[in-house]
């Protein structure tokens, strides 16, 4: 069980969202995390997004390089990838499609959480 | 009890910030301890010296300030975070070139490794704003 479990929930043109992501790598370097990918916070993980024409940074790029970090347990809600119309192989990281109930325990067995 | 407060909320515009204050200065009160404050995302705005609310409205930075001076609290400013919204201490903003600072002396700024650390040495983490 990680230290930190980071919860992604801002949508990638969310500033909240590339600060999040900062913290994240920031924490993979003191201390053992995890991170779970809920509502909105699932699209910043969709592959071939370029967000310079509007004005932002393809910050979400950096996901691909968690695993270096360190970050291995990295989730998603897979009842929500499905509503999104999304696959698996949409998304630019291998993660853990976990159902309500084992997203109800993720949060309750961590004992310090994030939220971004 | 030792507590880590995260606020993420700007004051004026978001409850996040008085609520943040309310329960920091709550949990002094009960005997509790504050490891640290740490403003992230548009809660650096707290730390602004040049707000000037009218005068029947809360002053969020000054109450902050006053809390953190009675409690000896270790209130600080992520660097990333405040430089990006024009928020600077003396030493960044002659870094920077820039003409005045905003940073009101009881808040310090640092780095994201603060949110970390505080993270990990507190019993409670409890953030405001998101």
């Amino acid at each position: 069980m990680s230290q930190i479990l980071f919860v992604m929930s801002r949508s990638p043109r969310s500033i909240n969202a590339q600060e999040g992501f900062d913290a994240l790598l920031m924490g993979s370097a003191f201390a053992t995390c995890s991170v779970v990918f809920l509502g909105a916070g699932l699209f910043q993980l969709v592959n071939g997004q370029d967000a310079e024409p509007l004005g932002g940074k393809n910050f979400s790029h950096g996901f691909g390089a968690l695993k270096d970090y360190g970050v291995t347990e990295i989730y998603c809600n897979k009842r929500e990838l499905v509503r999104a119309d999304l696959a698996i192989e949409d998304l630019s990281v291998s993660l853990e499609l976990l159902d309500d109930g084992e997203i109800n325990a993720l949060f309750h067995n961590h004992p310090m959480i994030l939220p971004f | 009890m030792k507590f880590a407060i995260v606020v993420y909320g700007a004051p004026y515009s978001h409850q996040a910030s008085r609520s943040g204050y309310l329960f920091t200065r709550a949990v002094l009160d009960m005997g509790h301890e504050v490891h640290r404050v740490f403003f992230y995302h548009d809660g650096v705005y707290n730390a602004s010296k040049l707000a000037v609310p009218p005068q029947d409205e809360a002053d969020m930075q000054a109450d902050w300030s006053a809390l953190g001076a009675t409690h000896n609290l270790d209130l600080v400013v992520c660097i990333a975070s405040a430089l990006r919204r024009g928020m600077l201490d003396s030493t960044e903003a002659a870094r920077y070139d820039k003409s005045a600072d905003s940073i009101a002396d009881e808040f310090s700024i640092s780095g994201l490794g603060q949110l970390i650390d505080t993270t990990l040495e507190a019993d409670k983490v409890v953030t405001f704003g998101v």
